[in-house]
């Protein structure tokens, strides 16, 4: 009896001796940083990847952008110039030469060449490497031949290296927006010591990706918690003013706001939805809007008879308010859109929708009992992204201005939603959202409304439509093709197959130890800009 | 004894394997489009739906499906392989690099449930009917009527933001005292449980005939309490919390989430939501193992406490 009593009372200390050598072991790198007046934090998501061709979210997008530097980036009226790119031209939009600027290198000291480029893009291209961005290639000749399970070739006929610093781009088809895609993360080089044979990646490269750009990996991607960057000395471009960035992964938004109200965190790309009224005052002068290109819509099953006539999608559309939601549940944090392109854009007109854009509950009543629209309408919604709250006022204004039964219905995941409509089960309306891969009216008009489009889930088809989107990306001149897309975009305000709701913006605040801090178009803050406060 | 402790091991085993196809089987019933899951609101390419199709497994489906998913998963398990994530990492380094954390805020969360707690309980169950007991009954009834949910982040926004007494969120790496107001929040919960059972135990043992017994032999007062009541006491204190150490674990999810701890809880969290089937399943196979080992250790603590408990 005396060893089992022995025995037991071992296991308690035992137990309570280990729990506080863990706790101990974790004392003393919490505070790792090393200069707090020369780096900052910036709140991101555990990215998914951190291979540029599979790199398609916000927050990998993010850090990579600082680890490397694109071909062309965006002015201040979203007109691509070089960066990367010495020149990019063509005389005929289909045969593109690019030149690189000299003075480029990789992280690990190899001098940036034009094979870097060709090299990263083959392998994005190439389907069993299953790259999320692979599809961005596609307009690249011989881009089909990488495809199906069993690929006819490695490479895409259309890349050609003149020498060193110039290479040739050969698509299938003219594309007038070939140098304003250029700026996406999927056209970033890979530096020969990313592969481990020609066309196979090393497994190791996405922990601690080595890129061109103004910062260097500092250590490697440490999952779930952080990515440490420095300033990449040698870099010949634009200097950053910081020394380096913390990438902090959050899992909870509201977990950065209050890190960030607490001086913890420097940068919260997004206010959280709960916080937002409440936002300007927590935060004074650190709370900042700019624009962004994201747009809000509904969207019609253009397939179920209900809503086939496009008199029934313009009444519905007249007798939502916009400009009560933005208000009253986005607190002016998003724009009421009348459009189908986003404002940010180059060709961007005004109130495209027309009268059926404008709020008005007598003529939407009259004209939905003309078209003789369903007495019953359902809107679907993803559950998990706070869209309860306009679903459901939206759903209120159309009952009370057309005087039919609406509600809101969500499904748990925007997934969910998207096989339902995929295999044409009545969802009724349902929401949508978008977001721009580069500032080209082609990238909201081809996906989301051509006959073809990756992203029509509506089943919406109009040869018309599709015609003048093809002319407009084979024109010659950018002018000549914002005319045939605005001609494309006053059929969709005709036909009406979505309802334009809301343009997003980026709603940021910062701690009070950054200023210039400004987020493009892609929510990325500028990583170039941003600089720490004395 | 150790026959004892053989037979629980043994079915241990049984429990293990019972638990995981339980889970695996609810996971795969429950999984819509995992990767589309993923990939959130954007178009998953052909090419890449094929690529983690036949990368996962995705394409054996139904019944014969399943169980060959599941003993392919089982297999690599004995190997000591748990699997990849859908994301592509190894689960076991997921884990690796989850469990410490969590491991630490639930022992502050076990330690001051303890030690406020039961020493509080004590208190009150000697003075009975006395202000303090009255105040620590209201308070325990104030805690356990607010969930996780609100208290987190009322604790976050007034101790964190406002007053600046402890850092608004954790992180990764958290030092000792970056975890403290994590763990008394995640802790609070059992803390006013444990000082209920505690009370009722020590005042029920109070009145027992072994108190009055010791006392007539002229023993101190502190002495009568802390070897004979106290003892007796925490049996029922000892069973609750050798349980709790494992909801502490799998219960951390909130906390977790409001103090940005990327541990179990976090990443349990994180699998569900993007249906991270293998995730999920390597995760509660390992709550699993914790919750057996907590109760056989409670089992085996019964014995130290009260010697009239044997087990053959």
């Amino acid at each position: 009896m005396r060893v089992r009593r022995l025995a037991a009372w071992t296991a308690l200390p035992l137990a309570v001796t280990l729990g506080l050598a863990a706790c101990g072991s974790g004392g003393g790198s919490g505070s790792g940083s090393s200069d707090p007046n020369a780096a900052v934090s910036i709140q991101i998501s555990e990215p998914q990847h951190l291979v540029p061709s599979n790199t398609t979210e916000v927050s990998g997008s993010q850090v990579l952008a600082g680890l490397f530097s694109p071909l062309v980036d965006y002015d201040a009226q979203n007109k691509p110039y070089e960066v990367a790119a010495q020149s990019v031209t063509s005389s005929d939009n289909k045969v593109w030469t690019i030149k690189l600027k000299d003075g480029f290198t990789f992280h690990n000291g190899e001098k940036v060449t034009s094979e870097d480029y060709i090299n990263a893009w083959n392998y994005g291209a190439y389907a069993p490497n299953g790259q999320g961005g692979s599809y961005f290639f596609e307009k690249i000749a011989g881009y089909q031949d990488l495809q199906g399970e069993k690929p006819k070739a490695k490479t895409m006929s259309g890349l050609k290296k003149v020498d060193d610093l110039t290479f040739t781009v050969t698509l299938s088809e003219p594309y007038i927006d070939f140098k304003t895609m250029l700026g996406y993360t999927s056209f970033y080089p890979l530096p020969e010591a990313a592969f481990s044979a020609p066309g196979v990646l090393k497994d190791s490269y996405e922990q601690a990706p080595i890129g061109q750009g103004p910062f260097k990996m500092k250590g490697t991607w440490q999952h779930d918690a952080k990515i440490d960057v420095e300033r990449y000395d040698a870099y010949p471009g634009e200097k950053p003013k910081v020394k380096g960035v913390e990438f902090r992964v959050y899992q909870q938004l509201a977990a950065a706001y209050a890190d960030v109200q607490g001086d913890n965190l420097d940068v919260l790309g997004t206010i959280p939805t709960e916080n937002l009224s409440t936002a300007p005052t927590d935060l004074g002068d650190r709370y900042q809007t700019s624009p962004m290109s994201s747009f809000q819509f509904l969207a019609f099953p253009t397939f179920d008879k209900n809503f086939s006539n496009p008199d029934v999608r313009k009444a519905i559309s007249m007798a939502i308010d916009r400009d009560e939601i933005t208000k009253s549940i986005f607190k002016g944090s998003q724009k009421p859109a009348r459009s189908f392109v986003s404002p940010v854009l180059p060709g961007y007109r005004d109130n495209t929708t027309g009268a059926a854009g404008e709020f008005n509950p007598t003529e939407a009543k009259k004209l939905y009992q003309a078209a003789g629209g369903p007495s019953k309408i359902v809107i679907s919604y993803n559950g998990d992204g706070g869209h309860k709250d306009w679903v459901d006022a939206t759903a209120n204004q159309l009952k009370a201005n057309l005087g039919v039964d609406v509600v809101g219905s969500a499904e748990p995941k925007f997934a969910d939603l998207l096989t339902k409509v995929e295999k044409k089960q009545p969802v009724g309306l349902f929401r949508m959202g978008w977001v721009m891969d580069y500032p080209s009216m082609e990238d909201y008009l081809g996906p989301l409304y051509s006959t073809n489009g990756s992203s029509n889930y509506y089943g919406y088809s109009n040869p018309e439509f599709d015609k003048l989107v093809k002319e407009g990306s084979a024109a010659k001149t950018q002018d000549e093709a914002i005319a045939k897309y605005q001609q494309a975009e006053d059929i969709l305000a005709k036909d009406m197959p979505v309802i334009p709701l809301r343009f997003g913006e980026n709603v940021f605040g910062h701690s009070s130890k950054v200023k210039n801090v400004e987020m493009d178009l892609f929510q990325r803050v500028n990583l170039v800009k941003i600089e720490t406060a004395s | 004894m150790f026959r004892y402790i053989l037979r629980r091991l043994l079915q241990m085993v049984l429990a293990f394997f019972g638990t995981t196809l339980i889970v695996y089987a609810l996971m795969f019933a429950g999984q819509g489009d995992p990767i589309q899951a993923l990939a959130g609101e954007r178009p998953v390419t052909a090419a890449q739906r094929a690529y983690l199709t036949e990368k996962y497994h995705l394409d054996a489906t139904g019944v014969g499906g399943f169980f060959y998913r599941y003993f392919d998963y089982v297999k690599s398990l004995l190997q000591g392989d748990l699997g990849q994530s859908l994301t592509g990492r190894q689960i076991g380094d997921i884990l690796q690099a989850a469990w410490p954390v969590t491991v630490k805020l639930a022992l502050i969360a076990l330690a001051v449930a303890i030690i406020f707690g039961v020493t509080a309980g004590v208190i009150a169950g000697i003075r009975r009917a006395s202000i303090f007991d009255n105040s620590t009954l209201v308070l325990t009834l104030l805690v356990l009527g607010i969930p996780t949910i609100v208290l987190a982040p009322l604790a976050q926004y007034f101790l964190g933001v406002k007053w600046q007494l402890f850092p608004p969120t954790a992180g990764a790496e958290p030092t000792f005292y970056a975890l403290l107001l994590p763990g008394i929040v995640l802790g609070s919960l059992s803390l006013a449980t444990a000082l209920r059972l505690t009370r009722t135990s020590v005042a029920e043992n109070l009145r027992a005939d072994y108190v009055r017994t010791a006392r007539s032999k002229g023993l101190v007062k502190r002495r009568i309490v802390s070897v004979h009541v106290l003892r007796n006491s925490l049996i029922p204190v000892v069973t609750f919390l050798g349980v709790e150490l494992g909801n502490l674990m799998s219960g951390a999810i909130i906390t977790e989430g409001v103090f940005n701890i990327p541990g179990v809880g976090f990443n349990l969290f994180r699998g569900i939501r993007t249906e991270d089937g293998p995730l999920v399943v390597g995760i509660v196979s390992v709550l699993v193992v914790v919750y057996l080992v907590s109760n056989l250790v409670v089992d085996v603590l019964y014995a130290v406490l009260d010697p009239r408990i044997r087990y053959e």
